[in-house]
C-alpha cells in the first residue's frame, strides 16, 4: 500500500512521509498501551512481573515510546512533509531520507528491548546506553543534512517559519544529546558505561537536557507543525509575521535557561534555582505569543471550528498548550514547587502537554497529511474524527483532574502535622490515598487509546480508498 | 521596524540562521553550567565520603537497572517535614561519586538518601522479595529473583577503572582487589576483610547481605548499598557554610 501514487500527483519524495506516518500512528498506540499498563500497576501492583515487566523498566518504555518513537516520527514526517512544499523542492536526498527511517526505528527498538533487559543509564529521557546514543548521533546528522539541504537548494527566496522551527529542534537536540551523552563504556563489548558528570553537575546536565527535550523536541518542533497546519487546514494566512519572529527567538533563547527549576530546594547552588525559576516565568509570554499567534490565524474563519473536527483538534491542542505552559510557569515558583515536586502533579502536567499539545497537534496533522499522502480527497469518516476527538478529550480531563487531586494532596499529606507536633501521616498513608485517583487515572488513559484505535480504523479505511457515506455530503476544505 | 526587515537576511540565508539559533541556545547552558565547575563552590567539604566498595557499587548498578530512581528519590530537601521524616538535608557532596546522580524526581515511595542503618538486612531482604510481607499496602513490585541470582562481580576491576577515569579517586590497590573485596564484603567471615577495611574504612558494613551464605547474590549488593546510603557523611562537626540556609 506503500508504493501506490508516490509519482503521479506529486514532484515530493512522500514515500517517506509515509513511512514516518505509519510508524507515527504503530508507535503512537504502542506507547499508549504501554502507559495504560503502567498505570494499571500503579493501582494494581499484582501486575507487575519480574523480571522483564516491573514499574522500573516500563516507564521508560513507555516514556521514550510516545516522546522518541510517536512524538520523534511525527516529527520526521511532518518535517519532511513541510519543508518540501514550503520549499518547493523535492528532500535532499532520497536515500539518506530511508536511512533515516530505518536508523530511527532501529534506535528505537534497542533503545526499547534495552530497557526490558535492565540496559539503562538511569537519566530521564535519556536512558539508551552509549551504543545506541552513538548510532543516534549518525541518524540525527542524516536528519540534519536531509534537512538542512532541503533548506538550501529551496526555490523560494524565504525560508518559511515553520522550517525555523523544525531547524532549531534539530539542531538542539543535537547539543543537548552530545552534552548529555558524555559516558565512557565499562568495555566496547559490554552495554554498561558511567556518565562522565557526578552528582550536582550531573543533576545540572541532565535537567539542561531534560527540561529541553520538552522545550525542542515536544515544543518547537510541534510548533513547526502548528505554523504549517493550522494556516493550511484554515485556509487563512498566519496571524502576524511580527509576533512569529519575536515567539521564535525569545521562545529558543529562554527555554533553554529553565532546567534548573527541576532541582529547586536540592543541592544545586541557589544562585542557578533562582536563575532557573525567573526564565520559567519569563517563558510563559513567548508560549502564550506563539498560542495566540496559532489561534487567531483563525480570524475571520472560526465557522471552520464548527464543521471541521480536524481543524478543532489543532485548535484544541493549542489551548491545552496555553494551558500547560501556563501551569508551567507557576509549578516552578519555588514555594509552588516545594508542594508540587515529586508528587502526580508533575505526572499531570506533563500529560495535560504530551496528551493534549503534542497528541492532538499530531492527529490533527495525522488527519491533514494522511488522505493526501494516499491521494485522497478527505479521511475517510470526519464523524470518527470527531468521536477520536471527544474520547481523548474526555480522557485527559479525566487523568489531569486525577492527578491534580492526586498530587496536591499527597503533597499537603507529606507536609501535615497533628497538634503534637509530629508528622500525621507515614509515607505508605499517603500512598493508599492515591489509590482512586489512579484507577481514574488508568480510565482516563484507556479513553485516551480508545480514540487512537478509533483513528486506525479510520486510516486503514482512508489508505483502502473508503469514503463512509456521511463524507460523501459534506463538503468541508477541499483543501489543495 | 527595522529589526524586523534586518530579519530577512536570516530568513534567506539558512547557514545565517542555523548559526544564530546555536548562539542563541547556547548562551542559557554556559552561563547556568560552566560555573558548576569550579568545584570548590559548589561542593562542601565534609568528612567520611568515600567512594562505593565493589559491592555497593553492583548494588547502585542493579538500583539503576531495575529502575528503582523511577519511583524513589535521593534528595532530602531542606524543609521541616522532609527533614524530620527522612533526616539531615542531602549535601552536595553526598552524591558526588554517583555516575550519574539519583536525586529522582518522583517519590512514588519514599526517599532514600538516608535509609542506611534504618531498617535491618533481614527486613530490606523481605520487603525486596516481596513488599507486600512487609507494608502490606505497598504497591513496589517483587524482586524476589535477586536473591536467586549470584552478583557478577569478576568484572568490578574494570568498572572501578572506568569510574577513576571519570574522577573517582579509586587507588590501583582498589582496582586488583575489587572481586575480592566484593567477595568479602558479602560474608562475615572472610579473610579479607581486613584488606577491605583497609582500603574503605572500618565503617564498612561486611556480612551476609541476604542471610544465604551459599550464593553471594545481588540481593547482597543491593542490600549493601541500600544500606550504606546517607551513612557516609559524619555530620558531628558539620557546619553549614556561612550564609545557607
Amino acid at each position: 500500500m506503500l508504493q501506490q501514487n508516490s509519482s503521479n500527483t506529486s514532484p515530493y519524495n512522500d514515500d517517506v512521509v509515509r513511512y514516518f506516518a505509519l510508524a507515527t500512528v504503530f508507535w503512537g498506540v504502542a506507547g499508549f498501551l504501554v502507559g495504560l499498563l503502567i498505570a494499571l500497576q500503579m493501582a494494581f501492583p499484582a501486575l507487575n512481573f519480574e523480571p522483564f515487566l516491573t514499574f522500573g523498566r516500563m516507564r521508560p518504555l513507555h516514556t521514550s515510546a510516545v516522546i522518541f518513537a510517536f512524538g520523534g516520527n511525527a516529527l520526521f514526517a511532518t518535517s519532511y512533509y513541510i519543508v518540501q512544499r514550503t520549499c518547493h523542492a523535492r528532500l535532499f536526498s532520497d536515500g539518506l531520507a530511508k536511512f533515516t527511517f530505518w536508523g530511527y526505528q532501529s534506535v528505537i527498538l534497542m533503545a526499547g528491548l534495552g530497557y526490558l533487559f535492565g540496559v539503562t543509564q538511569g537519566k530521564e529521557y535519556a536512558e539508551p546506553e552509549w551504543y545506541v546514543d552513538l548510532w543516534l548521533t549518525v541518524v540525527w546528522v542524516a536528519y540534519l543534512v536531509v534537512f538542512l539541504g532541503t533548506v538550501i537548494k529551496r526555490k523560494e527566496p524565504h525560508i518559511y517559519v515553520a522550517n525555523w522551527f523544525f531547524l532549531a529542534f534539530i539542531i538542539t537536540v543535537a547539543v543537548l544529546h552530545l552534552g548529555n551523552g558524555l559516558s565512557v563504556p565499562v568495555s566496547l563489548l559490554g552495554t554498561k558505561s558511567y556518565t562522565v558528570m557526578s552528582g550536582v553537575q550531573s543533576a545540572m546536565i541532565q535537567w539542561w537536557y531534560g527540561h529541553n527535550a520538552v522545550g525542542f523536541f515536544l515544543t518547537a518542533g510541534f510548533l513547526g507543525m502548528m505554523y504549517y497546519f493550522i494556516p493550511k487546514r484554515a485556509e487563512r494566512p498566519v496571524y502576524s509575521y511580527r509576533l512569529s519572529i519575536l515567539h521564535f527567538w525569545s521562545l529558543i533563547f529562554i527555554y533553554i535557561w529553565a532546567g534548573p527549576h527541576h532541582l529547586h530546594y536540592t543541592a544545586l547552588p541557589d544562585w542557578a534555582q533562582t536563575l532557573g525559576m525567573t526564565f520559567s516565568i519569563m517563558l510563559w509570554m513567548p508560549s502564550w505569543g506563539g498560542m495566540i499567534n496559532g489561534m487567531m490565524t483563525l480570524s475571520g474563519a472560526w465557522h471552520k471550528l464548527r464543521q471541521d473536527p480536524v481543524l478543532r483538534f489543532m485548535i484544541i491542542a493549542l489551548a491545552f498548550y496555553g494551558m500547560s505552559t501556563f501551569e508551567g510557569p507557576l509549578m516552578s515558583i519555588k514555594s509552588v514547587n516545594s508542594l508540587s515536586h515529586y508528587t502526580d502533579w508533575t505526572i499531570g502536567h506533563v500529560h495535560s502537554g504530551a496528551l493534549g499539545w503534542v497528541g492532538f497537534i499530531t492527529f490533527g496533522a495525522l488527519y491533514y497529511m494522511i488522505p493526501r499522502l494516499w491521494g485522497r480527497k478527505e479521511v475517510y469518516s470526519l464523524k470518527l474524527v470527531e468521536l477520536h476527538l471527544w474520547v481523548a478529550t474526555l480522557g485527559i480531563v479525566l487523568y489531569i483532574v486525577a492527578m491534580w487531586i492526586a498530587g496536591i494532596m499527597q503533597g499537603l499529606m507529606w507536609r501535615s502535622y497533628n497538634e503534637m507536633g509530629f508528622l500525621e501521616y507515614s509515607f505508605v498513608e499517603t500512598v493508599m490515598a492515591m489509590h482512586p485517583y489512579y484507577i481514574i487515572r488508568a480510565l482516563g488513559g484507556a479513553l485516551y487509546l480508545g480514540g487512537a484505535l478509533v483513528m486506525v480504523y479510520n486510516f486503514w479505511r482512508t489508505i483502502r480508498g473508503d469514503v463512509a457515506a456521511e463524507t460523501r455530503t459534506q463538503a468541508v476544505g477541499a483543501v489543495a | 521596524m527595522s529589526l524586523m526587515k534586518k530579519h530577512t537576511h536570516l530568513e534567506r540565508n539558512s547557514i545565517l540562521m542555523l548559526v544564530c539559533i546555536i548562539v542563541v541556545v547556547l548562551i542559557g547552558g554556559i552561563v547556568e553550567i560552566i560555573p558548576l565547575f569550579r568545584m570548590e563552590t559548589v561542593i562542601e567539604p565534609v568528612k567520611g565520603m568515600r567512594p562505593y566498595t565493589p559491592l555497593e557499587l553492583a548494588g547502585q548498578n542493579i538500583f539503576i537497572r531495575e529502575g528503582c530512581n523511577v519511583c524513589h528519590s535521593q534528595q532530602i530537601r531542606p524543609l521541616r517535614d522532609e527533614v524530620v521524616r527522612y533526616g539531615h538535608y542531602s549535601l552536595a557532596a553526598e552524591s558526588m561519586y554517583d555516575h550519574p546522580f539519583l536525586w529522582g524526581s518522583k517519590r512514588t515511595g519514599p526517599d532514600l538518601a538516608r535509609v542506611g542503618g534504618r531498617y535491618s538486612d533481614e527486613w530490606h531482604v523481605a520487603h525486596l522479595k516481596n513488599p507486600r510481607d512487609v507494608v502490606p499496602e505497598s504497591i513496589m513490585p517483587t524482586y524476589s529473583m535477586l536473591a536467586k541470582r549470584a552478583v557478577k562481580l569478576d568484572d568490578m576491576p574494570a568498572h572501578l577503572k572506568t569510574l577513576r577515569i571519570v574522577g573517582v579517586p579509586y587507588t590501583d590497590d582498589m582496582v586488583e582487589e575489587a572481586y575480592n573485596d566484593g567477595m568479602a564484603q558479602a560474608r562475615a567471615d572472610s579473610p579479607n576483610i581486613d584488606g577491605l577495611k583497609a582500603r574503605y574504612g572500618d565503617k564498612v558494613n561486611a556480612r551476609d547481605f541476604d542471610g544465604n551464605p551459599n550464593l553471594t547474590s545481588e540481593m547482597d549488593a543491593l542490600v549493601a548499598y541500600l544500606q550504606v546510603l546517607g551513612t557516609m557523611v559524619d555530620f558531628s562537626d558539620y557546619e553549614p557554610a556561612a550564609g545557607a540556609k
